[in-house]
């Protein structure tokens, strides 16, 4: 009991945010967990209800609280339609670090954040080698999306159709990059992400190729590590802290107009909690405010700065949208990805709850792939009816979570980025 | 151990996976929107078949166990607040609307349908389902029903009692009663499912409910209104009435309200005006463009100072923003937001206003107040911080004298939220001890052994 007396003063910070909820229920009507469970648990009335529960020490099964907790995508949905405006993702997240520190990481979670994630160059190396040889572990499945499934029954692959590492990572095919301002007269700095550097490299290279032909300069520096939001959302604020300063200390080197992703999900770390969450050497704090300033979607800019011309030749192959989580909720960019599809010359569809989340939710994934298979097959029958050919979207997280979806489907779409419609042609 | 017994007997019933046991699960129903204390069940169970909830009924009544029926726990007066040791009924696996009949316009649902969904339902098929609660996109049907919940659609459309055309209902012993039926004339016995509105699950268990549907009006026409003073803008909603127009909607606000949803939206509200209100007509288009004239005149006529006529359904949605932003404005300025709903006659309105300003000055409390002028259901909504513990005294004496301002002008404790835990003890100030006394009489007898709902509506601390 002492032990929770101790953890209850920890949730007692929390009690300043907490208190903010009016337990309306009104997130009942947008958790896409609670959608498919009907649980009050996996609401977040419910999971703040529970942790304010532990604060006042209402409740002792402090283990029970933790495993409710998880049960959440982090997608934000109810923080963007909350009435009483409490800042759940904060809350959230403050509540994961204070469990870890309470519970631990667990050992494999050890392993990815602190001996893997923290350490950009094992990182890369070990996934070049695994790029060689997942092909003696995997099959293709579906040419038109690329996916792939295991060749036996393995545990934490299951039935999935997955896009498997890229055979040349981006930071083999570009390793680092200092070109001027062109035409444009501006320079912008190029933050890859995991995702896209070792899973869609061609992403990285349509994001270049575009930034090139608009006369903008880029910076890309070599060495680049994950965001930290898989180790944050694990409550890991240590490798949290460790990775941001590692990628700051990359930036500020450069010099630079605006910092563009091609990742809604680095965009919204970057942007919302860089700055919120970042507990580390303080003397780094001026300059995550300065980058988070300079920090925009890739559609953002080439739509709001560059003024991006639609280009020649109107195709017939026909795009819907989903919107990720982190660039609708988290920052509220719906417009410009669905203006750079246009640009692009595709006919545009738009789809029955384009702004619900597809279910991945990074880690949610892999700990409750059940739930997130409902509500990945849910955006994938939405994805279908809308009639269109192609599944556009703007983050690489949401594509590998759409790819498995419609492949397990056997949807015949495919899936892009937007900046790989535009980047290719891919509608003239 | 007798708990691990009825453990099984209510999963023989349900199934294992829809009873929950666990602390965390047992604690996330303890409590609803009410500003009360939460009260942990002892068990949480989720029927999702008509027999098994009749089972779970009989169950709950033969070992004596409180049971408390729960929708969207969306409820502001504590009447989804379980009893200590009893047993939570959740409706959400009850949630399919059976019938929508568009020749005898009626629909049979089930009590765990979402109203919202349903009124969409009814849309597609070219009806109109019109009650909608603040919480509609969440709360159920069969919650409606048990509270009577209003809206802002009350004065032209009524409430959920209005929409009753009947229902089945579990009585304690697991019997199916039937009440009322699908035409629109029915007298056959007492008027049982009358009875059931508003009584907030403290006399049966609802099992499918009949619901009335209307065609939807053709054209709507939406302004909103200025004015320098509360007075100016209660007697121009007299006088719209007293011209035999009743609009389909007919909100206000106060200025404090005003000043919120500005801060909050910033869609250009003036915040220096006293009150500001917002009109809805509908019916046939040519009906509509007349009562529209005549409104505009009214308000005119009473010293609005400003007036705005939504020209297309974008204007419309904005000026309806402004009252769906009302309280999540107010919501966002404290911790703590106790939303009231004392009812008053629409003519007792500008004296209800003044009324809460005095409470406001006198008790140092801040209050911003919106709500359904035209049918006088007002929402002085308290803002403060539940932890500080002098103010809360002070909101708690304010209350108190909000409802004695509200019952000396002839007006009511609830315009819809209901009585549940949080308004018992004022029950008999508006009614009579014989009211009360009849209403237990009944009570004990239908439940005999108290298991419904226990403590709402009829208090059980001067049980005697």
């Amino acid at each position: 009991m002492a032990d929770i007396k101790k953890l209850a003063e920890l949730f007692k910070e929390l009690d300043d945010q907490l208190v903010g909820c009016m337990k309306c229920g009104m997130c009942q009507a947008v958790c896409p967990v609670f959608g498919q469970t009907g649980r009050e648990t996996d609401v977040t009335r419910g999971k703040l209800a529970l942790l304010d529960g532990l604060a006042n020490e209402m409740l002792t099964d402090a283990e029970g609280v933790n495993e409710q907790l998880n049960r959440c995508l982090l997608c934000g949905t109810c923080q963007s339609n909350c009435p009483s405006g409490v800042k759940i993702m904060d809350i959230f997240l403050k509540a994961r670090a204070i469990m870890t520190g309470y519970f631990g990481l667990s050992p494999i979670k050890q392993a990815i954040f602190r001996g893997l994630l923290s350490n950009p160059k094992l990182f890369n190396s070990l996934m070049g080698m695994g790029s060689k040889f997942q092909g003696l572990f995997t099959k293709k499945v579906d040419d038109l999306l690329g996916s792939s499934c295991a060749r036996f029954n393995a545990p934490v692959i299951k039935d999935r159709h997955f896009n498997t590492l890229a055979a040349k990572p981006l930071h083999k095919i570009v390793p680092e990059m200092d070109s001027p301002a062109g035409s444009s007269g501006l320079k912008v700095a190029f933050y890859t992400g995991c995702v896209i550097d070792k899973i869609f490299p061609h992403i990285g290279e349509a994001v270049l190729d575009v930034l090139n032909r608009e006369g903008v300069g880029v910076y890309l520096p070599a060495n680049q590590a994950c965001c930290g939001i898989p180790a944050l959302a694990s409550g890991d604020t240590k490798t949290f802290d460790k990775l941001v300063a590692h990628n700051i200390r990359l930036f500020v080197e450069g010099d630079f107009d605006y910092l563009i992703t091609a990742c809604a999900t680095c965009t919204a770390t970057l942007k919302e909690l860089w700055p919120r969450m970042f507990s580390g050497d303080s003397s780094l704090k001026y300059d995550i405010e300065q980058l988070e300033k300079k920090t925009m979607d890739i559609s953002q800019f080439l739509v709001d700065v560059l003024k991006l011309e639609p280009i020649e030749g109107n195709g017939d192959r026909t795009v819907t949208y989903h919107d990720p989580c982190h660039l609708k909720n988290s920052l509220g960019v719906t417009s410009q990805p669905r203006a750079m599809i246009q640009a692009a010359g595709c006919t545009f569809k738009e789809m029955d709850e384009a702004g619900t989340c597809c279910g991945c939710g990074g880690s949610f994934n892999i700990a409750h792939y059940d739930l997130s298979k409902k509500i990945g097959s849910r955006k994938a029958e939405n994805i279908m009816n809308s009639g269109a050919q192609t599944l556009a979207t703007s983050c690489p997280a949401c594509m590998l979570q759409i790819t498995d979806m419609l492949s397990q489907k056997e949807a015949g779409m495919d899936v892009k980025h937007v900046i790989e419609l535009y980047a290719d042609g891919l509608c003239k | 151990m007798g708990a691990e017994k009825l453990i099984k007997d209510f999963e023989a019933i349900v199934g294992a996976e829809n009873v929950m046991s666990s602390e965390t699960d047992r604690h996330a129903y303890s409590y609803d929107a009410a500003v009360l204390d939460p009260v942990v069940p002892a068990l949480v169970v989720r029927p999702d078949t008509s027999e098994a909830l009749g089972l779970t009924t009989k169950l709950c009544n033969e070992h004596g166990i409180p049971l408390t029926v729960r929708g969207a726990g969306t409820n502001l007066s504590g009447g989804t607040i379980p009893h200590p040791g009893g047993v939570v009924v959740l409706t959400n696996g009850l949630n399919r609307i059976l019938e929508i009949n568009e020749e005898d316009m009626y629909a049979v649902v089930e009590p765990g349908v979402v109203t919202a969904t349903f009124a969409a339902a009814a849309a597609k098929k070219g009806l109109f389902y019109p009650p909608d609660p603040g919480s509609q996109t969440v709360s159920t049907l069969g919650g409606n029903v048990a509270e009577n919940a209003g809206g802002l659609r009350g004065l032209k459309y009524g409430v959920t009692k209005d929409y009753v055309m009947g229902m089945d209902f579990w009585d304690v012993n697991g019997e199916l009663i039937k009440t009322g039926s699908r035409t629109v004339k029915c007298v056959t016995g007492y008027n049982l499912a009358g009875l059931m509105v508003a009584s907030e699950g403290t006399l049966g268990v609802f099992d499918k409910i009949i619901l009335k549907l209307v065609p939807p009006a053709q054209a709507a026409k939406s302004m909103m209104a200025i004015f320098p003073s509360m007075k100016a803008a209660s007697e121009t909603v007299a006088a719209i009435i007293a011209n035999k127009i009743v609009p389909a909607t007919l909100e206000m606000m106060d200025n404090f309200t005003i000043r919120a949803v500005e801060k909050f939206r910033g869609a250009g509200l003036p915040v220096d005006a006293a009150a500001l209100l917002l009109i809805e007509v509908d019916g046939h288009p040519a009906q509509v463009e007349d009562e529209a004239a005549i409104v505009e005149k009214i308000c005119k006529a009473n010293g609005a100072t400003e007036l705005k006529v939504a020209k297309d359904a974008a204007e419309r949605d904005a000026v309806w923003q402004a009252r769906r932003d009302a309280l999540p404005a107010l919501a966002k300025l404290k911790p703590t937001c106790v939303l009231e709903d004392a009812t008053v006659p629409r003519s007792k309105i500008p004296a209800m206003i003044e009324a809460l300003e005095d409470i406001s000055k006198k008790l140092d409390l801040t209050i911003g107040t919106f709500g359904h002028a035209g049918d006088g259901n007002l929402h002085p909504t308290i803002l403060t911080d539940k932890r500080d513990k002098a103010e809360w005294a002070r909101v708690e004496k304010g209350i108190d004298m909000i409802f004695d301002k509200a019952l000396a002008m002839g007006g009511t404790l609830s315009g819809e939220h209901g009585i549940g835990l949080a308004k018992a003890k004022y029950l008999e100030q508006e009614t009579s001890r014989g009211t009360l006394e009849y209403a237990r009489r009944m009570k004990s007898v239908l439940d005999p052994k108290g298991i419904l709902n226990p403590g709402k509506i009829l208090s059980l601390q001067d049980l005697g």
